[in-house]
């Protein structure tokens, strides 16, 4: 163990000491040992133009007051203190350089304007990482503050940059960076252009600063592409608000259309629904677990694998339920509906028993990850995207189960007039226990599906359970199309309400809308019309 | 004395029962010297009366679900609401004795920086006003809502799952800090109450004696209105709400009724439970509160009335019991009593009793066996 860190080491040293020559590094450290602030400042800008990474540790030392300079030989170094004693670090090689006395040491100080540079000149510097994210949080922060002094590095940086995502975002720091400098006006007319062509949020809050206090033309220029900013963005953040709340509507319709069957079909309240949820959830857990231990290689399948698993498992467990509780419950809803809770507690306190209190963690496959970029102003993850298809999916499957097979066809029967199906020779009673098992099943898969988005816990269920029984209510029961536009409504509604409203009042206004709603049309947007609805 | 009247012989069992307790527990806990084994620890004496306050609650879902058919997932809502009310007059009798020694705001506006007491603080300070609002928030709420409910005729389970919903909205909204009623630490660290400290054994005892009293009181209003004509328009509707209606009586009224009174009792009910457990805070909302109060009824009896109380009571002191000595198995005892309740008690333990007796006779209420309404 230990040869091996060891080993590490050397090898990093050696990649360190194989990296590009920036032959000054070393003396530029030096001086910031030297003379006053004023110079200082000077041999920070130096450090940033050389653009050496290996100086980012340099700068947080001295931001932390931890840089010293050796009085004997005028050399700098980081250091640590431990008593009157100091362990030094090598700046250049970043390497223990023994130790030393206090007294044989002057802290380099530095003063709240020094403090500004230097946080700004690390920005400048973590734009020659060797890590693409953070060279484009280093640019990110550019965008923000738009500070001229990281232009030279950035120029450097821009030549030197492969990654696109990552140049086309330096790019846009650069034009930023390029407007609060001394360059000449053209220069910075240009810089607006690009701005203005890239659009975002950062750069329309930049222009608009920069408009407030520029001489003209570029105040006006900088004020006409904020605004072109503007609306470009206000388009895109409609589009966004739609694509989000048609995001939640599906998760809502994942979550409400096993519901649509059981309550909306078969007219049962079932309050552990949400707990069936969360066994499915479970069931994905124990799948990936157990996928993990014995089968390895195609771990990256197992939330594919869980999907049947998760529907068998909750499906016959709704039917259990049918078989040996809710059976002697039809015609009594209110009576079902405390049985059902009852069953919901047993649930979640075993699955508490079992699985402890605290989240467990389902992984996503590698092709869930990542997010597709339209503009600045728009971007899908691919998580949300599956999720989305998967619930049109079921939906769709279930559409299909219920008005083209033989079974969906019994199922339909049997609902609507059950001495007539009976005398038809449909065996009502099994008919009861498939669909009540189906509807389960379904809730079955919806956690699958949630374990991407939400924690597992045994709590999994009660987030979900009222939306849920909203969005049956205000779709209108036993119809699975109101099912759909009740839970898109909702999700849209909620999500334009959050950014004037904020998330939980946004939502305390969607349940006392749909409250409303409902007095106004007790059976939901699409009512079944006919006269056996009445019975 | 009849046997069909208001004090038929269950009635004045259950009254006899409460004016006992509401004598003996103050005496075995502030007359008898606590080495004696026949003293009553003031721990108890707190928690007794809390189940007194739960009995209220289930009292006042009873008048609604047994007798009107109104199966109600929000009371805990109307409960809250007057355990806020209260909640409210006890924070402002802190005054300057809080954290942060503001004489005029309670310690978690200080905290949060507001500048005045908001317009709904005012008035607070006042006792009398604090238990007008102990009424008036919970009855306004139930009066709106059932308004709304019973006019458009949302009956059954729609109305249960949109009370469920009123309660859940009001329990995400007393979560905000900035509805200033403390957010998610609610209201607590009380002083006194009309000048007394309100943690001495002998204001505890007071309380519970009252708790004691507002219960009969409550008992004794629910069956004066379940016994009257109007108690049989409204078992009418319970039973069979259409045919009512043909009859010309206007169901939505009665309806209303009968849930802003109950609205009312269960508001009694939080208010007297706030000063005895010393905190109110928003997960007194939780719907799974308002779904326990129902299953009080069903276990104790519904359409009892004094059965409801007394499931109320039984339950509680199991749940104290078990708590203590299996906690994780509570959840699950809970969960089988609901299933149990419903499949093989319909009538609860005071039809059971009933059934054990031969006083069938004598039990004025006919016990309900409906097909609820829709």
């Amino acid at each position: 163990m230990r040869a091996t860190v060891f080993g590490l080491v050397m090898l990093v040293c050696l990649l360190a000491g194989l990296g590009p020559a920036f032959a000054g590094t070393a003396e530029l450290v030096n001086a910031l040992g030297q003379g006053d602030f004023k110079s200082r400042e000077q041999a920070i800008t130096a450090l940033v133009v050389s653009g050496d990474a290996t100086a980012v540790p340099v700068l947080d030392a001295l931001e932390a007051g931890n840089l010293f300079l050796r009085k004997t030989d005028q050399h700098v170094f980081i250091g640590k203190a431990d008593g009157d004693t100091l362990s030094l670090i090598d700046p250049a090689t970043n390497q223990p350089a023994g130790t030393g006395q206090k007294f044989e040491f002057e802290k380099i100080k530095i003063n709240n304007a020094l403090r500004g540079i230097i946080s700004n000149a690390k920005g400048g510097l973590t734009l020659f990482s060797a890590d693409a994210a953070t060279r484009r949080s280093a640019a990110a922060t550019i965008l923000k503050s738009g500070d001229a002094a990281s232009l030279d590095a950035l120029e450097k940086a821009i030549a030197a940059e492969k990654d696109a995502p990552t140049l086309a975002l330096m790019i846009e720091a650069h034009a930023a960076a390029l407007l609060n400098s001394q360059r000449p006006d053209a220069e910075k007319l240009s810089a607006i252009d690009a701005l203005k062509k890239e659009g975002s949020r950062d750069s329309s809050a930049l222009l608009v600063q920069l408009g407030s206090n520029a001489q003209e033309p570029i105040k006006s220029a900088a004020l006409a592409a904020a605004s072109s900013i503007e609306n470009g963005l206000a388009a895109w953040s409609f589009a966004q608000n739609i694509w989000y709340g048609l995001s939640l509507g599906s998760v809502l319709l994942l979550a409400a259309i096993g519901l649509a069957i059981t309550f909306g079909v078969m007219g049962i309240i079932n309050m552990a629904h949400g707990e069936l949820v969360m066994v499915g959830a479970y069931t994905a857990y124990v799948v990936q677990q157990t996928i993990a231990a014995r089968f390895p290689g195609v771990q990256n399948e197992a939330l594919l694998i869980s999907i049947p698993g998760a529907f068998i498992v909750t499906g016959l467990l709704g039917m259990a339920i049918e078989r040996c509780i809710i059976r002697f419950l039809y015609g009594r809803p209110l009576e079902t509906l405390l049985a059902t809770s009852g069953l919901s507690l047993i649930l979640q306190q075993a699955i508490r028993s079992i699985f402890g209190p605290t989240n467990k963690e389902v992984s996503a496959p590698s092709w869930m990850s990542g997010a597709i970029n339209i503009t600045a102003g728009l971007s899908f993850t691919v998580n949300r995207i599956t999720i989305m298809i998967f619930s049109v999916a079921i939906f769709a499957a279930l559409m299909l189960l219920m008005k083209r097979s033989s079974l969906g066809l019994q199922m339909r029967s049997v609902t609507q007039n059950r001495p007539m199906a009976r005398a038809m020779g449909i065996r009502a009673a099994w008919i009861d226990t498939l669909t009540f098992g189906l509807g389960s099943g379904i809730a079955g898969l919806a956690g699958v599906a949630l374990t991407q988005i939400d924690n597992v816990s045994p709590n999994l269920g009660q987030n979900y359970i009222i939306d849920s029984f909203l969005v049956v209510v205000f779709g209108g029961v036993g119809n699975l199309w109101g099912t759909l536009a009740g839970a898109l409504t909702l999700g849209i509604a909620n999500k334009f309400l959050e950014p004037f409203a904020g998330a939980v009042l946004g939502k305390i206004i969607i349940l006392v809308g749909v409250i409303l709603f409902i007095q106004k049309k007790p059976r939901g947007l699409f009512a079944l019309k006919g006269r056996w609805v009445e019975t | 004395m009849a046997n069909t009247g208001i004090f038929n012989r269950s009635a004045l069992v259950f009254l006899f029962a409460l004016g006992l307790a509401a004598v003996a527990v103050p005496l075995l806990n502030l007359v008898v010297p606590s080495e004696n084994v026949l003293h009553l620890p003031d721990y108890l004496v707190t928690l007794l009366g809390k189940y007194l306050c739960f009995a209220l609650l289930a009292l006042s879902v009873d008048l609604v679900w047994g007798f009107c058919g109104i199966l109600s997932l929000g009371h805990g809502a109307f409960f809250a609401l007057g355990g806020y009310a209260m909640g409210m007059y006890l924070m402002r009798q802190i005054g300057a004795r809080g954290v942060y020694g503001n004489p005029n705001l309670p310690d978690f506006m200080v905290f949060l920086n507001w500048p005045s007491l908001p317009w709904y603080w005012q008035g607070f300070e006042f006792f009398p006003f604090a238990m007008v609002m102990v009424l008036l928030a919970p009855g306004l709420l139930a009066l709106v809502f059932g308004w709304f409910a019973f006019r458009s005729r949302v009956t059954g389970v729609y109305l249960s799952i949109i009370t469920q919903a009123m309660t859940y909205a009001l329990l995400l909204a007393f979560f905000r800090n900035d509805m200033g009623f403390g957010g998610n630490n609610g209201l607590t660290d009380f002083k006194d109450i009309l000048g007394f400290n309100i943690q001495a054994a002998g204001v505890r005892a007071v309380l519970f004696s009252l708790s004691a009293l507002a219960v009969g009181l409550c008992f004794i209003a629910a069956r004066g209105i379940v016994l009257s004509k109007l108690g049989l328009v409204i078992a009418g509707i319970r039973d069979a709400e259409p045919r009512v209606r043909f009859l010309g009586y206007r169901a939505e009224h009665y309806k209303l009724f009968v849930f802003v009174v109950s609205a009312l009792m269960a508001g009694i009910a939080g208010a007297l439970y706030v000063p005895q457990v010393g905190i109110i805070n928003p997960s007194e909302f939780a719907p799974a509160n308002s779904i326990e109060a129902v299953i009080w009824v069903a276990f104790g009896g519904r359409g009892t009335l004094w059965g409801a109380a007394l499931g109320a009571i039984v339950i509680n002191a199991a749940k104290s019991w078990f708590t203590g000595a299996l906690p994780e198995a509570w959840l699950y005892v809970l969960g089988f009593l609901f299933i149990a309740v419903t499949l093989f008690m319909p009538k609860g333990l005071a039809g059971s009793f009933a059934g054990w007796s031969n006083l069938k006779k004598t039990s004025a209420t006919p016990l309900p066996t409906p097909e609820m309404a829709e």
